[in-house]
């Protein structure tokens, strides 16, 4: 089976610390892949290498058989890999709506200088997803407005409005009220997959990783520790010492 | 009740009629009026830079751009024609433009503003010094050109010029409100709050900001070479950094977050210059600087701004006037419709 991406060897060093030391990694289509470890390990720093923002001291990282070590975070997501944020990245002075169309507008390359975004034909497709993840209500305010959790899943609604194969996300879900946050990735989850969207994640609650997650990559030190099915590694006496806990 | 639309399409339609009507109720266009049309083209440019957040303190070349290209032409083309001289002012700063917008674009806030002024300076310079090319500090006359062939006598060549620019102006004014409206112009707007997610949808960053300045100096350069032709000469001064710094302060006294405030701006701040001279004498920058000052500190959205502000409360008040008796409940929906101006942007 080939990977959609495939990370080989890479290490990177920032000073002192080091974040990958010849990590290699595969991401197949439609998995839902989490990434877990003790916090500074370099989880993060693998979605910054996989979308372009780093550049590795040593390795390749692939892309459905093509190099993309070097291109340019833009690039990359032409190319089909979307990433939703840790820190809610959004345009704060507008409004949701102008948010989720300007992203609609960018995946249907719709840039004629005198066209309304309003009326882009997308904006369809932005209603639903600002429905999926439970932001219609706010979708004429400004993103500068929106509390904390709603920012986290405009954010992820973005990326998808992109029309991504490979979402890459960091802790989707920290900052969204615990009350809420199954029934949204229960949502989510179902559309990734409706949309055979393969989805890798960062997370630390074990709950979301045992729940909607069918691989796990343990990151700790700078190396992939473990890798399988939840069930297998959550149960891992080691990966319950180091990273989970007890 | 009437609309907040309705109420704005009217106030629109009587001031373009007002402006339309004005050299025939004076029999005279004067050149103060063409000055503001025209002088309102390159501080929309400058508004439509900052809706990126990049405020550029050397747009004053393009200006220049556009009145020695017409200087030029109009020199090896005994005048030239007015209906050539414009195109090819747009041409020569949207040259201009791209070629030095490449290079800018790569940079951002006061390293954008310090290398635009940088190459106002260098330009300034090379007007002020090629003597034998541009007249050096003297400057470049301007002869009258033909209209569509036609010779003109002074005063109807300078109502032509008045109707030109005023049309001009609100081609630009209307092609500005659009573009602000569509995926390039919120794009644009995005770079203002969070470049790093633009690059992430996809979007260049910089593509869309050179968009933006090419047709800021286009802007830039048509208003140059009106304020050329209504002045019969162009001179370094166009150039110098003084005028750019001049355009980014109208468009502040304007309003930077809607395009209006290019018009605003510069009627106000050319009536105040001009009152300021005839009645305060060499104290007209003082004044103007008072005016400044109390716009940034008690409206810092400008003069748009602070209307948009001012009708908000107007309509407010007046809805809550007509909720509060028994007999309007019916026109409740309308009164919710009778919103602010919509502001776009930020504004500050």
């Amino acid at each position: 089976m080939n990977a959609l991406i495939s990370v080989r060897d890479i290490a990177i060093r920032f000073g002192g610390v080091v974040a990958a030391d010849g990590v290699s990694l595969d991401v197949f289509a439609g998995d839902h892949l989490a990434i877990i470890g003790p916090n500074g390990a370099g989880k993060t720093t693998f979605l910054n290498i996989c979308t372009g923002y780093l550049k590795p001291q040593r390795g390749t990282v692939q892309f459905k058989g093509r190099d993309i070590l070097g291109s340019s975070p833009r690039a990359i997501t032409r190319l089909g890999i979307a990433r939703a944020f840790q820190i809610p990245q959004l345009f704060l002075e507008q409004t949701v709506r102008e948010n989720m169309l300007i992203a609609a507008a960018s995946a249907a390359r719709r840039f004629a200088p005198f066209a309304r975004l309003a009326d882009i034909p997308e904006r369809g497709d932005v209603e639903s997803l600002l429905a999926l993840v439970d932001c219609a209500d706010v979708a004429d305010r400004k993103a500068g407005e929106l509390p904390e959790g709603k920012r986290k899943l405009v954010d992820i609604a973005l990326a998808l409005a992109l029309k991504p194969e490979v979402l890459l996300m960091d802790e989707p879900t920290s900052g969204v009220a615990s009350s809420e946050k199954f029934a949204i990735m229960d949502t989510l989850v179902a559309a990734l997959k409706e949309r055979a969207v393969t989805a890798v994640f960062v997370e630390h609650d074990m709950e979301m990783v045992s729940r909607y997650a069918n691989r796990v990559a343990v990151w700790s030190a700078g190396t992939i520790s473990r890798q399988g099915p939840p069930a297998e590694i959550l149960n891992d006496p080691e990966v319950v010492r180091t990273v989970i806990g007890g | 009740m009437a609309t907040h639309s309705s109420l704005r399409r009217t106030a629109l339609a009587v001031a373009a009629l007002a402006a339309i009507a004005y050299p025939l109720v004076t029999g005279s266009s004067g050149s103060f009026l063409t000055i503001v049309w025209a002088k309102a083209l390159p501080v929309l440019g400058i508004i439509l830079l900052l809706q990126a957040g990049q405020v550029s303190f050397g747009h004053a070349m393009f200006f220049a751009v556009g009145a020695y290209t017409i200087g030029f032409i109009g020199r090896a083309m005994a005048g030239g024609d007015l209906a050539l001289l414009l195109p090819a002012a747009a041409l020569a700063s949207l040259l201009a433009g791209l070629v030095i917008g490449v290079f800018v674009v790569r940079y951002r806030y006061i390293f954008f503003g310090m290398l635009n002024l940088a190459f106002s300076m260098v330009l300034f310079s090379m007007l002020d010094k090629f003597i034998h090319i541009t007249g050096g500090s003297d400057g470049l006359r301007i002869a009258r050109p033909a209209v569509l062939g036609a010779a003109m006598e002074r005063s109807d060549y300078e109502t032509v010029l008045y109707y030109v620019s005023l049309a001009i102006l609100a081609l630009a004014l209307y092609g500005g409100a659009r573009f602000l409206d569509s995926p390039l112009g919120h794009a644009l707007k995005a770079i203002k709050s969070n470049e790093t997610r633009v690059e992430y949808l996809g979007i260049s960053a910089r593509l869309v900001l050179l968009v933006a300045y090419v047709a800021s100096a286009v802007l830039a350069g048509v208003g140059g070479a009106l304020v050329g032709a209504v002045q019969g000469i162009a001179t370094p001064d166009y150039a110098y950094w003084v005028r750019s710094g001049e355009f980014v302060f109208v468009a502040i006294l304007g309003g930077t977050g809607h395009v209006a405030g290019a018009l605003a701006g510069a009627f106000v701040y050319e009536f105040i210059r001009s009152a300021a001279a005839a009645y305060v004498g060499d104290t007209w920058q003082m004044t103007l600087g008072i005016v400044l000052l109390a716009v940034i500190l008690f409206a810092p959205r400008g003069i748009v701004g602070m209307a948009a502000e001012l009708w908000g409360r107007i309509t407010s008040a007046s809805a809550r006037h007509g909720a509060a008796s028994p007999e309007a409940a019916p026109d409740a929906a309308s009164a919710r419709d009778a919103r602010p101006l919509r502001i776009v942007g930020g504004g500050r």
